[in-house]
């Protein structure tokens, strides 16, 4: 609705508006401001300042979106972007490097690079519920890449939104770093131009929207959305860790809103009952007697998403399946960690992304038959978690369940390593970002061959004889006898 | 375009040729090609491919969704048995190409002069040896790349380790032009195998030659279970394009990649979109000339006709230097192609006869017509042009604003070389641009200052067959890239794999959430050990 340059609010962002945005970027992007090395080191600097003075007030604006604890916040929202600043500043010159390629004999003598470049004016649109990290992590990537940047953040967490508007105005170079606020009349208004890329995160629904319209333009997109992530939990491991990674995965991790959650739970038959009885005893040590009232856990965004859920709670064949928590409070929009034990595979839980605090658990004879029950969903979740101690079913599961990242004997933790590409595979999205991956996915990569005007081989032109492709088969051949008999051949003609 | 429609599917009969051909789903057009080529106005349906109209559905089908279904569901059997995965069935099936480009070297070259009049030099030269040697680098490689990538871990999940599985992303699609007919079939489906995928090939129906043996070769020498070929033209790509695929890699017209993209979306497919572009040749005065002409020659008749997608498209040179390289030029084609070039066997035919018309439509134009100043001549039932050489072509004519894909060649003449920069980045992003120069500085500028997908200096089309170098475009010419390697990676999935132990767990991380443990988690993150320690100590 705003942007960020302009505090009319009564402004109608259109076609028009969104046209003229990329028009000045474009002017600045193709005046080769954003390019430099120093262009991008200064704004990445300036984003890290940034967060470093305001880190009150990007807590307290998460808190107002989504009740965020604040530890929740300062840890994975802002430290884990400064992290990927900092890291972004350490390498940035390493990763602009033109890469050195072989060349072989074809082409002998040549060299060979490839070169990135910045692919121009570039949109991201985020999400609400990391509204802070999903909407910055992958501007880091974009500037580093050196391009222009729209960041359209979510209006469905709207304080963290327009303080995003207003930081980005503040500390960096906002002739080619723009935030556009607004729900779907402003996507849209967005998506009608042209982008030389466009990173959405968000949901299947909307990510095909998103594609098609980046189809009429031919611009590649980045999709990060989500799925039903599951967790497979074989016997004979520590309980106790196990509990615990599961809990700060699923309600430490905004209270299950998060895409790499866990979404439900496979276990052996034998094994299920252990299993609860150790998540009840964690749960209340995590978050007291009554969870409605913990500050340790964030709220369900808004009522519309409260009401999703309630929805998959009362289910007339998951409603008794509850074995832990099920309470609710509308108006605070608060939900226990709820976990229902065999709820039925054809119910609505087990066949949508949860999204929220339920957790479903899943009853298999043996463990092995988990693999099954994830594969035969025909769905590729954004991530998968084992925890076993049997080195075969490790490898098993690796090498048979597909998803964007597995992570073993953890949950989520993937997320923080930058050496590890983050994206989903088929409904869980395309592409990839974080760390390098992050500066690869905007950029091009261009290949570079140099020649010089030495040794013109003549087998190459017309006219076409015999000898040249006698001499050619040879050389292709590989065989060097071939190659000195051809060439001999050659002569005698 | 309904008519234009309409009069395609007038006189053709489709029929099934041959289900079960060596497995082979054959559903081949048994139109006469002849008429079809001469009736200009159908081939502009068809153009790098197909148009997608709705209009199709007047045409009789047969292949429908169902067949379409059927086809991807047998193929998703198959991968799903695990089959497509293992590392003796990705090398097999390599073998198995390489050993039908050595048994059926002449049939391809034939079916290459059939649909293209291609010289058979050319034909070994960029289709069968690069294709081969494509093929002789996944073989020789394959182990390599589908090894794990083991990668650093940090202090934030400490103890772990981590690495970078590449895993086969399941059915995929590809749809290949006409005018490298064999290679840009086979060369991505090279890929696909490599990276453990079950895979469909639609070859060009504008080279029906090399289509119906690429159909027939792969149904005697491949598993048929796994790897496919459908021919046809609009009706079989649009409805191999409604079902979902597991990636969708296209070789086309940047019209046509719109198409396949948008439909792509809907089942959130991931594409590769190899398409075209005007490739630019900027000439510096300081070269050395007669290598500069012999390599702009190999890069643009010698190479198909012009009719590639890296093939030179237009030049630009300072006003001085022009003549004499047009002298160069000349000199060096009367050398390669004789005095009457209508007559040398060295050169590709214009592919058809909508082709045909549309490069005439470019000659013929007021504006541009009388700026020939090499070649010109035509001949309309051999459709030959001989190379042309256009001098000073306004702008905005028609020949400088589309791709030209043919034989005709415009220097664009500038005051200083460096105006060339403005005059390129104006246009959209080709697929590659050439620099011949002996002066470092201003390679090091043209580099920097020119977008395309790649780039070559003191030659051209060379970038192609360096296979560890990614193909691609970048903007109207492209999304994603493939060759060597890139082609590996083209067809797999990088699954991000995170091994933890139950050792080492810190109360950190969990609630009830204390200022303790949020600085604690921050020093971590940070990865400053002293800081780690000071937090653990209580100490910050």
């Amino acid at each position: 609705m705003i942007m960020a340059s302009e505090v009319e609010e009564k402004v109608v962002f259109d076609t028009e508006s969104a046209k003229e945005v990329v028009k000045e970027l474009r002017a600045n992007f193709v005046a080769g401001k954003t390019k430099s090395y120093e262009w991008r080191m200064s704004q990445l600097i300036a984003m890290l300042k940034m967060m470093e003075e305001n880190e009150p007030q990007i807590v307290a604006a998460l808190r107002d979106d989504l009740s965020k604890p604040e530890l929740e916040s300062s840890i994975y929202e802002i430290a884990m972007l400064k992290k990927s600043c900092g890291m972004a500043l350490k390498e940035l010159k390493h990763w602009m490097m033109p890469e050195k390629a072989k060349t072989s004999l074809t082409t002998f003598p040549s060299s060979a690079a490839i070169v990135s470049e910045p692919l121009g004016v570039v949109l991201v649109i985020s999400a609400w519920n990391y509204p802070f990290l999903l909407s910055l992590d992958p501007v880091v990537g974009a500037i580093a890449a050196g391009n222009a940047i729209v960041l359209k953040p979510s209006e469905i967490a709207p304080a963290t939104a327009s303080l995003l508007a207003k930081l980005v105005v503040d500390y960096l170079d906002s002739s080619c770093i723009k935030v556009v606020e607004g729900a779907v009349p402003e996507t849209s208004a967005l998506l009608e131009q042209k982008w030389d890329k466009i990173l959405y995160t968000g949901n299947g629904r909307v990510a095909r929207i998103v594609m098609a319209a980046a189809a009429k333009h031919l611009t590649p997109v980045v999709l990060e959305l989500g799925g039903k992530s599951p967790v497979i939990v074989d016997s004979g491991i520590n309980l106790k860790v196990a509990t615990r990674r599961i809990i700060s995965g699923k309600w430490g991790c905004n209270n299950g809103q998060a895409c790499i959650s866990p979404d439900y739970i496979i276990t052996t038959k034998d094994y299920a009952s252990k299993l609860v009885d150790s998540f009840k005893c964690d749960l209340e040590r995590f978050y007291g007697k009554n969870p409605l009232e913990s500050r340790d856990l964030s709220r369900i965004v808004n009522s519309n998403h409260f009401a999703r859920l309630s929805k998959l709670l009362d289910e007339d064949k998951v409603s008794g399946k509850i074995v832990h928590g099920g309470e609710r409070d509308k108006t605070n929009l608060k939900i226990a960690p709820t976990i229902l034990l065999d709820v039925p595979r054809d119910s609505l839980i087990m066949n949508e992304e949860i999204f929220g605090p339920l957790l479903p658990i899943i009853l298999v004879d043996k463990v092995e038959d988990s693999f099954d029950v994830i594969n035969s969903s025909g769905m590729k979740p954004l991530a998968a978690y084992l925890f076993t101690n049997n080195n075969k079913l490790k490898e098993k599961f690796v090498e048979t369940v597909s998803a964007g990242g597995l992570v073993v004997n953890d949950t989520t933790v993937h997320l923080a390593e930058p050496s590890l590409p983050f994206g989903g595979v088929g409904d869980s999205g395309m592409g990839a970002y974080h760390g390098k991956f992050s500066f690869d996915t905007f950029s091009h990569k261009k290949a570079v061959l140099y020649r010089s005007f030495a040794c013109d081989a003549f087998i190459r032109y017309p006219p076409y004889t015999r000898g040249k492709l006698r001499l050619l088969q040879a050389f292709f051949g590989g065989s060097m006898l071939g190659i000195i008999r051809a060439v001999l051949g050659w002569f005698k003609a | 375009m309904k008519i234009v429609s309409a009069a395609l599917f007038k006189d053709c009969t489709t029929s099934i040729v041959g289900v079960g051909l060596g497995g082979i789903i054959t559903y081949r057009h048994t139109y006469k090609f002849n008429q079809v080529r001469f009736s200009g106005s159908v081939r502009s349906s068809c153009y790098c491919c197909a148009t997608l109209s709705s209009t199709m559905e007047k045409a009789k089908q047969t292949f429908d969704v169902d067949n379409a279904a059927v086809l991807v569901n047998e193929l998703r059997k198959t991968f799903s048995s695990g089959k497509t995965k293992s590392y003796e069935w990705r090398m097999s099936q390599l073998e198995c190409i390489s050993k039908m480009i050595d048994e059926k070297e002449k049939e391809i070259i034939d079916a290459l002069h059939e649909d293209l009049s291609k010289p058979e030099l050319e034909a070994f030269l960029s289709e069968i040896s690069m294709t081969k040697s494509s093929c002789k680098l996944a073989l020789k490689e394959l182990k390599r790349w589908m090894m794990p990538k083991k990668v650093e871990t940090s202090m934030a999940t400490y103890p772990s380790s981590a690495e970078i599985v590449s895993e086969p992303l399941g059915v995929v699609l590809v749809i290949s032009t006409w005018n490298f007919p064999f290679l840009l079939s086979l060369d991505p489906v090279i890929g696909a195998i490599a990276a453990g995928n079950a895979v469909v090939l639609k070859p060009s129906e504008i080279a029906p030659a090399t289509s119906s043996l690429l159909a027939r070769l792969l149904g005697e020498y491949m598993d048929k279970s796994a790897i496919r070929v459908v021919e046809g033209a609009i009706a079989e790509t649009s409805t191999l394009l409604e079902v979902k695929w597991d990636k969708i890699f296209f070789t086309g017209g940047a019209r046509v990649g719109r198409i396949v993209m948008a439909a792509a979306a809907k089942h959130l497919t991931p594409v590769t979109l190899e398409l075209g572009g005007k490739c630019p040749a900027v000439v510096d005065s300081n070269v050395d000339l007669e290598v500069t002409a012999r390599r702009i020659i190999a890069g643009k008749w010698a190479c198909n006709n012009g009719q590639a997608c890296i093939g030179v498209d237009y030049i630009i040179a300072t006003k001085e230097f022009a003549p004499k390289l047009i002298d160069a030029l000349r000199s060096v084609l009367e050398e390669f192609f004789g005095k009457d070039p209508m007559e040398s066997k060295d050169r590709s035919r214009i592919v058809d006869s909508f082709h045909y018309k549309r490069l005439i439509n470019l000659l013929d134009e007021d504006k541009v017509s009388d700026k020939v100043v090499v070649g010109g001549q035509r001949n309309e039932s051999q459709l030959q042009i001989a190379p042309t050489i256009l001098l000073d072509v306004p702008e905005d004519s028609l020949i400088m604003q589309e791709e030209i894909f043919g034989p005709l060649l415009p220097i664009i003449t500038v005051e200083k070389l460096e105006d060339s920069f403005d005059m390129i980045n104006r246009k959209p992003k080709a697929l590659a641009a050439y620099l011949f120069s002996d002066d470092e500085q201003f390679k090091t500028k043209f580099v920097q200052n020119i977008s395309a997908g790649g780039i070559a200096i003191n030659d051209t089309v060379l970038q192609l067959t360096v296979l560890s170098l990614p193909f691609g475009g970048v903007g109207e010419s492209g999304m994603g890239s493939y060759h060597g390697e890139f082609s590996f990676d083209a067809f797999s999935h990088k699954k991000a794999v995170l091994y933890r132990s139950f050792a080492g767990d810190s109360p950190t991380r969990y609630p009830p959430y204390t200022p303790a443990k949020e600085k604690q988690m921050k020093a971590l993150l940070s990865g400053n050990l002293l800081n780690i320690i000071l937090a653990l100590l209580g100490l910050i």
